[in-house]
């Protein structure tokens, strides 16, 4: 019987130390970030999709080895070049010229092994996490085009 | 309108919990024949998010099955990962940095607190608190954020490479977890007085689904359920592995088996992971985060390779076995839960059906992880 009463005094006990922690939290700062109208910014190496990196010219500088595209483990980096004939010192050379440079970012699961297997530091990770969309063509990303767009 | 389905004295009906049941966290479908409000036999069925992740290691190089292994248990990815590049290195005889082992113990770590974290707000949801889920979340997110600042990824983390890490650490990420270390010694001491002190929550768990040590041995199961069932093990110290023999800490064991008994193991064991990240970033030492003498093209010898290691959820071992080509000819995955879950069907006949779904709450069940 003595065990029953200690238990209500006890229960009632703990139920209103919990009520007082709920109740200073209450007070606390709010750390929720608003989202749509607030944003945070982006640690530095937060992997969003990946990104062809331009060089002095506003070119890619990619070589079109295609070492990300053996790397990757689900096959979404697709590429295409061209062999484009330019002359130097007075000789004619042929080079590979990167004419396509599809990203299915549909099935990337954001190993970064493509940015690790690549020797010239032609692709980084973007920053892009606002990425939401009811069709899977917009994930198919043209990166050559989105170069074009970010040099303009 | 029908008339209701009478039911005869002694007669039993079959319900269906799943697969897509908020109580179940995840795809998992259990089939009960009730007698009224008691189970009388349950049986789980799995296979609703199959993957085939044990074939993809085999027609994917290792460097390429990476990413595979931080999903499976997405809670608590990074100890898989940990996993697999040991069992990796070990076999290719690459040697780790120290610095690298360090960061990944204390990542390790980090990420064991986060799932733990996210368990403990969960499963008290499950009983019907809400606040604690919010608080648990709070000290969730300034995890994420530190392991998002070192890994790139807040959640499926592909961090861990042959030989050493992806990318180093930056004194902001020392700074915060030293920062984070009191502040979460702080929250844990408002979760026992919040749940663990709470009346209704102790009569609700103590002796509620108890496990008894035979049966964890009869069903393989690990981690937090077999440690509260009195069952001292865990692999950090039984089979030490990384640099976790250079750390001081404890294996919280309870010996009622009991739902509460394995909440207190997983609350103990923030505890102790606080304990490891204060010590390793005390330890800390400097040097390459990366292996000198790598093969770029990974190739292991002919041969059958095994690594356990103990994640959030129990001991997680990988076996490889290797034909001298790029990718493995047979690799099998060991995971906990699977192993865990299994208890489940025979622990709860004759229970209550609102006990068996809390009872599994105390299991920690992630279904990716069961079904991989």
């Amino acid at each position: 019987m003595g065990g029953y009463f200690s238990d209500i005094l006890n229960g009632s006990k703990s139920l209103l130390i919990g009520m007082g922690i709920t109740f200073r939290e209450f007070f606390k700062p709010v750390v929720t970030v608003q989202y749509p109208y607030q944003t945070i910014k982006m640690s530095a190496r937060f992997r969003g999709h990946i990104e062809l990196i331009a060089d002095e010219e506003g070119k890619p500088k990619c070589v079109v080895c295609g070492m990300c595209e053996r790397a990757c483990p689900s096959g979404c980096i697709s590429l295409g070049s061209i062999s484009v004939e330019t002359e130097v010192d007075g000789k004619v050379k042929k080079k590979k010229v990167l004419s396509k440079y599809d990203l299915d970012f549909t099935k990337c699961s954001l190993c970064g092994q493509c940015v690790e297997n690549c020797n010239f530091g032609a692709i980084e990770f973007s920053k892009e996490y606002n990425l939401a969309s009811r069709n899977k063509e917009d994930f198919h990303f043209n990166l050559l085009k989105r170069l074009e767009e970010r040099n303009v | 309108m029908s008339a209701p389905i009478q039911l005869q004295p002694g007669e039993t009906f079959i319900l269906n919990v799943g697969p897509q049941h908020p109580a179940t966290h995840g795809v998992l479908r259990v089939k009960m024949e009730m007698d009224g409000e008691y189970i009388v036999k349950a049986e789980t069925v799995l296979g609703y998010v199959h993957r085939m992740h044990e074939k993809m290691g085999e027609n994917r190089t290792y460097a390429q099955y990476l990413p595979n292994l931080s999903r499976l248990d997405y809670l608590g990815a990074l100890g898989y990962t940990h996993g697999h590049v040991l069992v990796i290195e070990r076999a290719a005889g690459i040697e780790v940095p120290e610095r690298a082992e360090y960061i990944r113990a204390i990542t390790v770590e980090l990420n064991r607190l986060a799932s733990h974290l996210f368990w403990f707000g969960c499963y008290v949801m499950d009983l019907g608190g809400f606040s604690p889920l919010m608080y648990a979340l709070e000290d969730r997110e300034y995890i994420l954020d530190m392991l998002e600042a070192v890994t790139g990824a807040r959640l499926t983390y592909c961090y861990y490479r042959f030989g050493g890490l992806y990318n180093d650490v930056d004194d902001d990420f020392i700074e915060a977890a030293k920062r984070f270390i009191p502040r979460m010694r702080k929250s844990l001491k408002k979760y026992a007085a919040l749940v663990t002190g709470n009346i209704i929550f102790q009569k609700r768990l103590e002796g509620m689904g108890p496990i008894s040590a035979e049966m964890c041995r009869k069903y393989g199961a690990t981690g937090a359920v077999a440690r509260g069932s009195g069952i001292n093990f865990d692999v950090r110290k039984n089979e030490p592995y990384s640099v976790y023999p250079e750390f001081d800490f404890d294996i919280p064991v309870y010996h009622e088996g009991d739902s509460m008994a394995r909440y207190k193991v997983r609350m103990d064991e923030m505890e102790q992971s606080l304990r490891i990240i204060e010590q390793g970033l005390a330890k800390l030492p400097g040097g390459p985060i990366m292996a000198e003498k790598k093969p770029k093209n990974i190739k292991l010898p002919v041969g059958d390779f095994y690594q356990a290691v103990e994640t959030a959820r129990g001991s997680f071992g990988i076996r490889i076995v290797s034909d001298g080509d790029k990718n493995a000819y047979r690799l099998k995955l060991r995971s906990p839960t699977y192993s865990n879950m299994h208890l489940f069907d025979e622990a709860c006949e004759g229970m209550m059906i609102m006990d068996a779904l809390a009872f599994m709450g105390s299991l920690d069940l992630v279904i990716p992880e069961i079904d991989r």
